[in-house]
């Protein structure tokens, strides 16, 4: 029988080297399904690198990918922190993305100060969009994860109306999608790729996080609570006012990431404005052990995977079940390693 | 003659610890047999292994000479093992006789209740024991839910019976009251493992003690091959213990005043119901009562944890009882908590975190917004070297650390904030005999500096010796404040049980 006891103290080398045995775990997965469907694994994963990471443009809508799980992991990375278990980034995201819009669309601001304007606006509307269920879980002890979860069918229920409705693009041929922004209000590319400016917000808040959460007395705070709440109360932490402002901020961050997809990638609104970044971001804060700068790095990982992901679609015709499924099978076993790091297989005799 | 329980080198490990390491126990027909150790030595994984909660990794089990294997604690009932826990597994809103019921095993389908009740009823009767089987259990005080836990064993035909800390909730008289039925139940040929750290209890009740230390068995004693200091030489090995001594004093002013505090009930622990205390500059105030009396919401109202519904707190004359003028005061009034590991600290964050935990936001450890680890530091590595703390290498969560040495660090970090008052919540609770005596110096050494100590213990010989004066709780009001030069424990335990001696 084979038994799972914690690991107390994992070693270095082996905490390093179980995600990529884990994705060379998938990748084999993956290549035995291939053989099946008479493709060539070594072709098809060649193709994927050189999608993602083989060319300048390859590199550059892996970032552009990167950007919103940046955002969106740093969020749920904070609330995670906490014990706080926020897995509504995705429906503040699309919160974000409308805030932004509402000001592209209707303010009539232009330029830097119209950007800046929508920025705020996103980091609000998502902050306030998760702010709820931070009030509710603290006045109430209303249980966040089904709150956060249900608010997301919500936000991308209403995002959905107003590009079907009230801001359909009135020349859009009937797609649900808003009128493009004023190429003023629409982030500045770089290099003649879609890499925007939002990846430049993105690394600025990566360094910001890590110091709100390392280095202040906030994270301090933050860190007592999710670690023994009780502690915390008995140290003379406020938790139920942390709770609110921690979920308001995690929920800002996924807000941001919205307005990323929104004013930097679409350039305006759209239905389906986000590719599960929301959920994707619980699977990166969770492998980045909820720090920032393993946000960042997870990130770029989680991006190298789902460009390249796409190409096998483009490149060997695979349906996009078999996209899926592959990014399924990768998460699967970084997951498993993830328990690997933290338990140990025990095998025990029986009768013993 | 031969055990009739035998562990034979049983080794059990855990991921990084070996909380066994080829434990040794020989339990004889109709003895008392005691353990002793200090915490972390491996009793309770030793009962747990009886218990059949934790299987061993090596070693055996004979009773009667023949070997067993529990898989679960059904197999450890069923050979005639039972425990009586610290914390009861009763239904409450029961009766006791539907308690018991559920206590045996080989109920029928039918129940032939009246056949049940006159087991149950000879039982009762065989060792004296008075209880009404119809009362319902939250009807029983603390001592009658220990007998329900023993009925529901002899029930069974229990042979060892296994006892953990029995004493921790009862008042001198119902401890008398069980140890007058442990010793009818040897007289009947069964066996009692006995844990307990009370010293005067294991010299009365033991024929036999064995001494656990590390894992293992460092020797077992029969009866007359042992004395007091014997086992605590045995039982700490290397550590010195402290020695301090209580000087005379005389005390004049109040820092403390509480006048008629009303304080609401939380889950089944009595509330504060118009109590009034003072207490004195420079005092040690013990405060004696069974668990569970009002003690726990006494120390939250005065540490500001919970608000009181009325009455007023004085403090050096001054009402502090509402909310604004409290805060600043309440930064005079430290608290070692009752449940040191689930509220005294953040288990997973290093020491040096921990030490801050109350005075993160004060001066030195903060720089605008942000921390000053160099601070910080340097407070963790002075508290650490003042109070002898065994803290590991750098970075180690505090968790890892043993019990004295994490209470250690939460009574460097109350007392660092220079408190006028601090009120300690049973503070050498499982505390070997080394650091107890520590944390009763460390006490004493701030009694000189004139600080005042509200001390809540059930260990009674701890509050007689530590204590300028004796408050006694009973169901959230005092009922009787005693010099414990003058008073007998029989005395104290009279007051404990509710009844009031002018």
């Amino acid at each position: 029988m084979i038994r799972f006891e914690k690991r107390k103290d994992a070693s270095k080398l082996f905490t390093v080297f179980a995600p990529f045995m884990s994705v060379l775990f998938a990748l084999a997965t993956a290549a035995v399904i291939m053989l099946f469907a008479g493709i060539n694994p070594i072709a098809a994963y060649a193709g994927m690198l050189n999608e993602s990471l083989g060319s300048f443009y390859g590199i550059s809508e892996t970032l552009v990918k990167s950007t919103p799980l940046i955002l969106t992991g740093l969020g749920v990375s904070i609330a995670f922190r906490m014990k706080i278990w926020n897995i509504g980034a995705e429906g503040q995201l699309y919160m974000g993305a409308m805030g932004a819009s509402y000001v592209a669309l209707n303010s009539g601001l232009t330029g830097f100060v119209g950007l800046a304007a929508m920025f705020v606006m996103a980091a609000v509307f998502g902050g306030i969009w998760a702010g709820i269920s931070g009030f509710l879980k603290a006045k109430a002890n209303v249980n966040e994860i089904i709150v956060t979860l249900l608010m997301n069918y919500i936000a991308i229920a209403w995002v959905s109306y107003l590009v079907y409705g009230p801001w359909k693009d009135p020349n859009g041929f009937n797609f649900p999608l808003t009128p493009r922004f004023s190429p003023d209000l629409v982030l500045s590319t770089f290099f003649n790729t879609r890499l925007h400016t939002g990846f430049i917000i993105a690394l600025a808040l990566v360094a910001v996080m890590y110091i709100f959460m390392e280095k202040t007395v906030w994270g301090y705070e933050i860190k007592v609570i999710g670690n023994n709440p009780k502690a915390a109360k008995y140290a003379g932490i406020s938790i139920d006012r942390k709770i609110i402002g921690v979920m308001f901020i995690s929920g800002a961050l996924a807000g941001i990431a919205g307005f990323g997809e929104a004013a930097g990638v679409q350039g305006r609104l759209q239905e389906g404005i986000s590719h599960g970044y929301g959920y994707t971001a619980i699977i990166v804060a969770w492998l980045a052990g909820r720090s920032a700068i393993g946000v960042f790095i997870v990130s770029v990982i989680m991006a190298v995977i789902l460009v390249g992901g796409d190409s096998l679609q483009i490149l060997m015709q695979l349906p996009v079940a078999f996209v899926n499924l592959f990014q399924g099978l990768i998460l699967f076993f970084i997951l498993a390693s993830d328990f690997l790091i933290q338990n140990k297989p025990v095998m025990k005799r029986s009768g013993k | 003659m031969e055990a009739l329980l035998k562990v034979e080198s049983v080794v059990k490990t855990f991921p990084g610890v070996k909380a066994l390491d080829g434990v040794c126990l020989n339990v004889y027909q109709g003895e008392i047999h005691t353990l002793l150790g200090e915490n972390g030595a491996g009793k309770s994984t030793l009962m747990n292994v009886l218990n059949g909660l934790y299987s061993p990794d090596s070693g055996n089990l004979l009773i009667n000479g023949q070997p067993y294997i529990f898989r679960s604690p059904k197999d450890s009932i069923k050979a005639g093992i039972g425990m009586v826990h610290q914390h009861f597994m009763l239904v409450y809103n029961h009766t006791v006789f539907e308690n018991i019921l559920l206590a045996v095993s080989d109920l029928p389908f039918w129940l032939d209740k009246k056949k049940l009740r006159i087991r149950i009823k000879e039982i009762v009767d065989r060792f004296g024991l008075s209880i009404d089987l119809d009362e319902p259990i939250r009807k029983l005080s603390i001592g009658q839910q220990q007998w329900v836990e023993l009925i529901k064993l002899l029930i069974r035909d229990c042979k060892v019976l296994i006892l953990d800390e029995p004493t921790a909730v009862l008042t001198p008289q119902e401890s008398d009251r069980l140890f007058g039925f442990l010793k009818r139940f040897k007289e009947e040929g069964r066996s009692v493992i006995f844990i307990s750290h009370k010293m005067r209890e294991v010299m009365e009740l033991s024929d036999r003690v064995t001494v656990l230390k590390k894992g293992t068995t460092v020797k077992e004693l029969a009866r007359g091959e042992f004395d007091e200091n014997v086992l605590a030489g045995l039982m700490i090995g290397t550590d010195e213990i402290p020695v301090w001594e209580r000087e005379k004093k005389q005390f004049t002013e109040n820092v403390l005043t509480i006048e008629h505090l009303f304080a609401d009930k939380e889950k089944n622990m009595s509330d504060l119901i118009d109590f009034s205390l003072e207490l004195r500059k420079g005092e040690i105030l013990g405060i004696a009562g069974v668990a569970g009396n009002g003690q726990k919401t006494l120390a939250e109202v005065l540490t500001g944890l919970k608000p009181p519904v009325s009455g007023k707190i004085f403090a050096d004359g001054k009402d502090i009882t509402n909310a604004d003028s409290r805060k600043a005061y309440i930064a005079g009034i430290a608290h070692v908590p009752e449940d040191r590991k689930s509220m005294g600290i953040a288990p997973e964050m290093t020491v040096d975190e921990n030490l801050i935990l109350k005075s993160y936001k004060e001066k030195p450890f903060r720089k605008f917004i942000f921390q000053n680890f160099k601070a910080i530091k340097e407070n963790a590595e002075k508290q650490i070297a003042d109070f002898a703390i065994k803290a590991g290498p750098k970075g180690t969560p505090i968790r890892l650390l043993s019990g004295g040495n994490i209470q250690k660090v939460i009574i460097a970090r109350e007392l660092s904030m220079r408190p006028s008052v601090l009120v300690a919540l049973y503070p050498t609770r499982g505390l070997d005999m080394g650091s107890a005596e520590y944390v009763h110096k460390v006490i004493m050494d701030a009694r000189k500096d004139n600080m005042s100590t509200i001390v809540i213990s059930e260990d009674l010989d701890e509050l007689l010796k530590l204590s300028d004066r004796i408050a006694v709780m009973f169901r959230g009001r005092i009922t009787g404040i005693v010099d414990p030069e003058h008073t007998s424990r029989e005395e104290i335990g009279l007051l404990m049980s509710g009844e009031t001696v002018q």
